[in-house]
């Protein structure tokens, strides 16, 4: 791992649980961005002294440090990790000073974005949005059974987090998560109607991140044979697509077929059971709740940021940085050393307590 | 401390007379043995008795709350929307409710409840999970609702961290904050020190209330000693029906209560009428004390997961109590239905594997 071959930068925006996560997703496995700076308005949260530690700088000034950089300094692109509230003030300010958003809050001020649903996303957009975290979950599932049976009337997910891994605003917010998650079904997943609901289990040893999809489907796919091997084979196809970036998302059974009921409309029904294993690059592998939202996020940040690269324009931070990146590459800047010490310091695993 | 709980010490929902509220759940607690197939002349019929005996408070929704309808908990005959306006149009007295859950509905399922006539909302957490409610029980509020908060599994934590988690309800805007023994398990002392405790904490700013199921048979004995430590809203349903082996019955703790000389303001005649000729002749069965529901009492399971089990047990050939004792052993939650199934399957294969010891 070098970031001599990183051209682009990035800021994070909120130094929660998901911030934190996603710094160390891109400093272990982006293709082509640095984490640059580490935003708060906490000066004693773990994420901001964690990243000071990696030497990522770290301010607790919010989005209007950020922005009160030189344009030689701003990063080409932000994850905001913040709240529905905060992103919805910060997206014009990003797209102002021409800064490609990523936005893991449920605001969706940009298109949906599941990195499995790739025919859907858009490269050249400056603002996506991550949905949620059991939507990165299971969105991909209810597309992949949409996409046999040709029309979805009804798709439902039921997402379960280790109450340790779900932070202060999930808690303080959880409607955004269901609303956001029911909405992403529909227009992502393909369903007519979609409907999300998020349970927090505080067991001990705390449980893995669980999903479990369940689709209406016309009642021939449900009868054993070819129509049902079809809609099998496409659901694991979509699981073997997400494991690409999230390589602790598996299916925990075989799909499970139901036949039609009245109650269901005289629809029959499809259950898939998943689980997110994360990779423990901040809170442990329970929090796949984390790794589901912040893979796919980094995921999409190295899909647009090559799009920027090959495209860049003139007066954005991108076309700054990229011609500094292959000009001069950057040693002895603030992202060099980052990577320097994340390279040298993997044992930063050890520092991590639940 | 919230300016809600201020305003809460002055306005008290029991009134003067009444020593005890039974709030009767029947039609939100009994939707799980229904498998949530109540229609609108069952709602009525159902409200008219109840008024009839005088009950206060109503409670009508799917048996896991507001938007409770999905594959997940089961789809509802009648739209519970129309079933409440249904009993808000029947009710002559009576006050009704609903029960949500946070992460199950939303403030804009909240606000479709009040249209359709609630005036009390019952929001439901597990019992660690308090301040998932802030949204709901400030919205709540802002509607001018009557709040309840319902701290579920309520076994699964100490007397002390649950008043504590009591409090958290109360800052979110709670005025009454019950302790749920969701899955039947808690033990005369073990219900009343939890009473005790939650009273002590949160007393002066909100009532404590008591929601008891009968997998062990106390529901109606921990109630009363619920009473005793402190609670002055106590839930029941007519002929016990609500998940599980059920709930307390509220004919009996309309009698228990009386003989006790605990002023409920319930004509228990009435009571006793509305569940013997009411509620029996729809009932598919009576709950009861079957190897299931006991299981949960013993394992501590969530009472609804029940009449999901015993599908489980019949797509997949395993038993019911061996699914319900494996989610005890799991440790899962109040909405985490899915899981039966994927429990039922990974019983079935443990079954088919020659290497784990005692496999069939």
């Amino acid at each position: 791992m070098t970031f001599k071959g990183r051209p682009t930068t990035a800021a994070i925006i909120g130094s929660g649980n998901i911030g934190t996560d996603l710094m160390f997703k891109l400093m272990r496995r982006s293709k082509h961005i640095t984490p640059k700076y580490m935003i708060g308005i906490d000066p004693n949260s773990d994420g901001l002294k964690r990243a000071d530690r990696m030497g990522v700088t770290a301010s607790a000034g919010g989005i209007d440090w950020l922005l009160s950089l030189p344009t030689e300094e701003l990063p080409d692109i932000v994850f905001d990790a913040t709240s529905a509230k905060a992103h919805a003030a910060n997206a014009p300010r990003l797209a102002e000073k021409g800064i490609v958003a990523i936005d893991l809050t449920p605001a969706a001020v940009g298109p949906f974005c599941s990195p499995a649903v790739s025919d859907q996303v858009d490269v050249s957009s400056m603002n996506v949005n991550m949905i949620t975290c059991g939507g990165q979950a299971t969105i991909p599932i209810v597309y992949s059974v949409t996409r046999v049976t040709g029309r979805t009337p009804y798709a439902e997910i039921v997402a379960s987090l280790s109450s340790k891994g779900a932070g202060p605003g999930t808690r303080a917010n959880i409607d955004e998560f269901t609303e956001t998650t029911a909405k992403a079904i529909e227009e992502v997943g393909g369903a007519d109607r979609g409907k999300a609901i998020i349970i927090l289990n505080p067991v001990e040893p705390p449980m893995k991140m669980r999903n479990t999809v369940f689709v209406a489907i016309p009642a021939e796919y449900a009868e054993p044979g070819p129509k049902q091997d079809e809609l099998t084979a496409s659901i694991k196809t979509m699981v073997a697509e997400v494991q690409k970036y999230v390589p602790g998302y598996s299916l925990k059974s075989d799909p499970q077929y139901d036949a039609p009921r009245d109650i269901w409309n005289g629809l029959a029904r499809v259950a898939v059971f998943l689980e997110v294993v994360g990779a423990g690059d901040y809170l442990p592998d329970y929090a796949g709740n984390l790794d589901i939202i912040t893979s796919a996020a980094a995921h999409i940040g190295d899909l647009l940021m090559e799009y920027r690269i090959a495209n860049p324009v003139k007066g954005t931070p991108q076309h700054v940085e990229f011609r500094a990146a292959t000009e001069a590459p950057l040693p002895g800047s603030a992202a060099a050393r980052a990577l320097k010490q994340a390279a040298a310091h993997d044992t930063s695993k050890d520092e991590v307590k639940a | 401390m919230s300016s809600y709980i201020q305003e809460r010490t002055t306005t008290d929902a029991v009134g003067t007379k009444r020593q005890v509220r039974i709030t009767d759940t029947t039609l939100r607690d009994g939707s799980h043995p229904m498998r949530h197939q109540f229609t609108e002349e069952h709602v009525r019929s159902i409200v008219r008795a109840l008024d009839d005996a005088n009950i206060e408070v109503i409670e009508v929704a799917h048996g896991d709350g507001l938007g409770g309808a999905s594959f997940n908990y089961g789809f509802s005959h009648t739209d519970e929307l129309k079933l409440i306006a249904a009993a808000a149009d029947e009710a002559k007295r009576a006050k009704i409710a609903a029960l949500m859950l946070p992460g199950v509905a939303t403030v804009a399922d909240l606000k479709r409840a009040v249209d359709a006539g609630i005036s009390v909302i019952r929001v439901a957490t597990h019992c660690t999970e308090a301040d998932t409610s802030y949204q709901h029980f400030g919205a709540a509020r802002d509607l001018g609702l009557e709040t309840v908060g319902f701290l579920m599994l309520s076994h699964r934590v100490s007397p002390e961290k649950l008043a504590e988690q009591a409090a958290i309800q109360v800052d979110a805007g709670c005025q009454c904050v019950y302790v749920v023994d969701s899955a039947g398990a808690l033990i005369l002392d073990q219900a009343k020190d939890r009473v005790a405790a939650v009273v002590d904490r949160i007393g002066k700013d909100a009532q404590v209330g008591y929601h008891g199921h009968q997998n062990l048979s106390l529901g109606v004995a921990n109630s009363l000693l619920a009473w005793q430590a402190g609670a002055r809203q106590i839930d029941g349903a007519l002929s016990a029906l609500g998940a599980g082996a059920g709930n307390s019955p509220t004919e009996v703790l309309g009698v228990v209560f009386e003989n006790m000389g605990i002023n409920t303001e319930l004509d228990v005649d009435q009571l006793l009428n509305a569940a013997e000729n009411v509620v029996r002749p729809i009932l598919p069965a009576l709950p009861y004390m079957d190897r299931g529901s006991i299981t949960q009492g013993q394992a501590g399971v969530y009472s609804s997961f029940l009449k999901h089990a015993e599908r489980a047990a019949e797509r997949y050939g395993v038993p019911t109590h061996a699914i319900l004792a494996r989610v005890g052993q799991h440790g899962y939650v109040g909405g985490q239905e899915d899981m039966i199934i994927d429990v039922a399957l990974e019983l079935l294969n443990e079954e088919s594997d020659p290497n784990i010891v005692g496999a069939k």
